[in-house]
């Protein structure tokens, strides 16, 4: 069964580099090529944790368990590595790098996934740049501003949108993409998301969210409930229903029972 | 922060230049410096009395004033100039014709790309090998409009009245210890002048080479950019990696006349046994304009402060300066504006990268005069840091005595951040090409107004080597 996964972690514990607390204890997730997971927790439930670990975050520790993509020992690799392979990370917070152009660090982006004797074709990248703002109905003056410097935060997330538009991963992992946003933003974003998946049914999505309100947007396959570190409830859609009129009271019961 | 591997991978220590060319001086002052060291160099020059006297006189100031105990390190600088070769001249003439300039030294600058850089269409060039300027040539399109770039012992031969008027004007020998030394020692350098009106479409550019162990290079630059004309002066400098110190200490006086514009260009890309103490500045007349664009690469330890004396109403000065100090290395840079009259403006711009135990100190200073009514002055410098072990500070003196004067001042320091470098590696670059373009970003502003072929050098500097990135 685990053939056919794109992403499997299995029991997978991790911790803050050097800090005696594991944040994720034995996370167990299966996703299939086209799958949309929504992971749902309260804050510190390690939800964020689990997509930074699968990313590669340095400050983060894979101390126990596994986590494969396509076959291949993901915690092996290092960041740009696993990004090559075909994960992307939005991320909550993407950071600023002055001076930057968003068109200039694409290019670098995809320059990265070229081996060192081949130069990639200038024409040829901006001819991509513009079909997929075109795609995504971004007006293309936002490709020459610099990299989420003065960004507002709809701005921010629609530019890691764009990046996953030019990178086509295979694995998005989106870490929190609607916090923050109003409601026109939010519905932007998850357009986005939802163009590019008709383009390519196979991109499986992990959408880390606090809130019910995205999955309106972005219809999951499978949404898990997670909680101090564990998946503890996994189901359809009805899952995050009843999360959002229930809350997480019951888990809180059921960990201190 | 990034490893050591990557920062090394950045190649911003891998120094091209640091070649010797095999070439035998015609002639060399003994190593040190004496009264009899300044007659012989001032008789190689045939040069007339006053300047003689001049020379002697400066000496006499140099050696009154105590060594500067601010700024760098200088304790073992004295060890080093009494080893040094205060003049050595390495052919018999200066030549205006590319093959007519010794082989060796040719290839030397054919290496640097200095023909080449002529080829892209500059109005003239000039380079200096060790101690004098062994070419010059001027467009003729230029030279019949009364264009003046030459060589500054031909401006003192050819041009008394004109050199004799402006020379020491702007920085007299006693404005401090090294502007006394270059005053009694200096050979080579630019002696340029544009007439009123004349606009020159492309720059004029300098290159100064240091080939000869242990040598002082003491070059003198006047420039006088006469009314309404507009210019581009570019200098780069390079030198051999010796085991022992070298001394570069030139110095620039420019006068920009009513409503004029000058830019001066310095590329400075010394090796890192170079002590690099250079004074630079120009007198900003009436509704005229000045820009000093400063690249401090290379050297043991820099201190330049270029400056802008902004004398009449409307005067404008800029200065936008990048340092990089690698380890070991030391660059003391920053930049003066001095407003004395109504309605000047002047902004400074510096950024700096500091790596390894590299160190990158801001030391500027904004004046204001009592009468320089509505005068306007903006600041800001930037650090950036790699390493933990990478030091930089700020010195910003500002000095205000006119109540309607508006002074800014803004100073940032950045360390390059995990979460910046895990956000470029996470779209796939490594963490070389991560922290490349991280510093490309931070110097952009000022890399983008260099010549081509210094941004061009200067990005290759930033790159990366793409080895060792996988397994």
């Amino acid at each position: 069964m685990n053939d056919a996964a794109i992403l499997s972690v299995t029991g997978l514990r991790a911790r803050v580099a050097d800090e005696d607390l594991h944040i994720l204890r034995g996370v167990d997730l299966t996703i299939r090529p086209g799958e949309i997971h929504a992971i749902m927790g309260p804050n510190g439930s390690g939800k964020s944790t689990l997509a930074k670990v699968v990313a590669g975050h340095p400050a983060y520790e894979a101390t126990g368990g596994s986590v494969t993509f396509r076959g291949e020992d993901l915690l092996d690799m290092e960041p740009d590595e696993r990004s090559q392979a075909g994960v992307f990370m939005a991320f909550q917070y993407p950071v600023e790098i002055p001076g930057v152009s968003i068109a200039n660090f694409l290019r670098t982006s995809l320059q990265a996934r070229l081996e060192d004797d081949e130069e990639l074709d200038l024409f040829d990248f901006q001819e991509l740049l513009m079909e997929r703002m075109e795609l995504l109905d971004m007006d293309p003056s936002f490709a020459q501003r610099p990299v989420n410097d003065g960004f507002s935060g709809g701005e921010k997330k629609r530019n890691e949108i764009l990046q996953m538009a030019v990178l086509k991963p295979s694995l998005a992992l989106m870490d929190e993409t609607d916090s923050g946003l109003d409601i026109d933003a939010l519905k932007i974003v998850a357009q986005g998301v939802n163009t590019l998946r008709q383009e390519n049914p196979d991109m499986s999505v992990l959408l880390i969210t606090h809130y019910q309100r995205i999955l309106n947007y972005i219809i999951p396959d499978m949404v898990h409930v997670m909680f101090r570190g564990r998946i503890v409830e996994s189901g359809g859609p009805e899952v995050a229903m009843e999360l959002e009129a229930r809350g997480y009271e019951e888990y809180r019961k059921a960990h201190v029972a | 922060m990034p490893t050591n591997e990557v920062i090394q991978g950045l190649g911003l220590d891998d120094y091209k230049f640091g070649f010797v060319t095999d070439s035998e001086p015609v002639f060399r002052t003994r190593p040190g410096l004496d009264a009899e060291i300044v007659r012989q160099i001032s008789a190689r020059k045939d040069e007339p009395e006053w300047m003689l006297k001049r020379r002697l006189k400066a000496l006499g100031i140099y050696d009154a004033k105590p060594m500067p105990d601010w700024g760098g390190d200088l304790s073992e600088l004295q060890e080093t100039l009494d080893q040094t070769y205060f003049y050595v001249k390495p052919q018999e003439q200066m030549e205006r014709s590319w093959d007519d300039v010794p082989e060796n030294i040719k290839q030397t600058f054919e290496r640097l790309g200095i023909p080449e850089a002529e080829r892209k269409l500059l109005a003239g060039v000039g380079a200096q090998y060790d101690s004098e300027m062994v070419y010059h040539s001027l467009k003729e399109e230029w030279e019949s409009k009364g264009v003046i770039f030459d060589s500054i012992e031909d401006g003192l031969r050819n041009h008394p009245e004109l050199f004799r008027k402006h020379f020491g004007t702007v920085i007299p020998a006693a404005d401090n210890k090294f502007a006394a030394l270059n005053s009694a020692v200096w050979s080579g350098g630019s002696f340029v002048y544009i007439p009123p009106g004349v606009e020159l479409e492309t720059p004029l550019q300098a290159y100064f080479r240091v080939n000869q162990e242990r040598l002082g290079q003491f070059e003198r630059t006047l420039i006088i950019a006469d009314e309404g004309s507009r210019a581009h002066y570019i200098e780069g400098c390079t030198a051999p990696v010796y085991s022992t110190d070298s001394f570069h200490s030139g110095v620039i006086e420019i006068i920009v006349n009513r409503d004029a514009f000058f830019r001066y260009t310095t590329i400075q890309n010394w090796s890192n046994n170079m002590y690099n103490l250079v004074t630079q500045r120009a007198r900003v007349h009436r509704g005229a304009h000045m820009e000093w664009l400063d690249g401090n690469l290379g050297s043991k330890l820099t201190m330049k402060y270029p400056s802008c004396y902004l004398m009449e109403e409307g005067a404008h000065g800029e200065i936008m300066s990048i340092a990089y100090a690698g380890d070991g290395q030391h660059q003391d840079t920053g930049g003066k504006v001095i407003h004395v009259a109504p309605n000047t403006s002047s902004s400074i711009v510096s950024k700096s990268i500091s790596k390894g135990t590299g160190r990158s100190s801001y030391r500027g200073l904004c004046k204001v005069y009592d009468g320089a009514t509505n005068a306007k002055s903006n600041v800001e410098c930037d650090a950036l840091l790699i390493n933990e072990t990478s030091r930089t500070d700020t010195f910003p003196y500002i000095e205000i005595d006119e109540r309607s004067a508006s002074v800014g001042h803004e100073a940032t320091v950045s360390k390059v951040g995990d979460e910046q470098l895990f956000y470029l590696m996470s779209r796939g670059m490594d963490e070389a090409e991560a922290m490349a373009l991280i510093v490309r970003g931070f110097i952009e502003p000022i890399a983008k107004e260099l010549p081509l072929e210094y941004a061009v050098e200067l990005n290759r500097l930033i790159e990366l080597e793409m080895e060792g990135s996988v397994g």
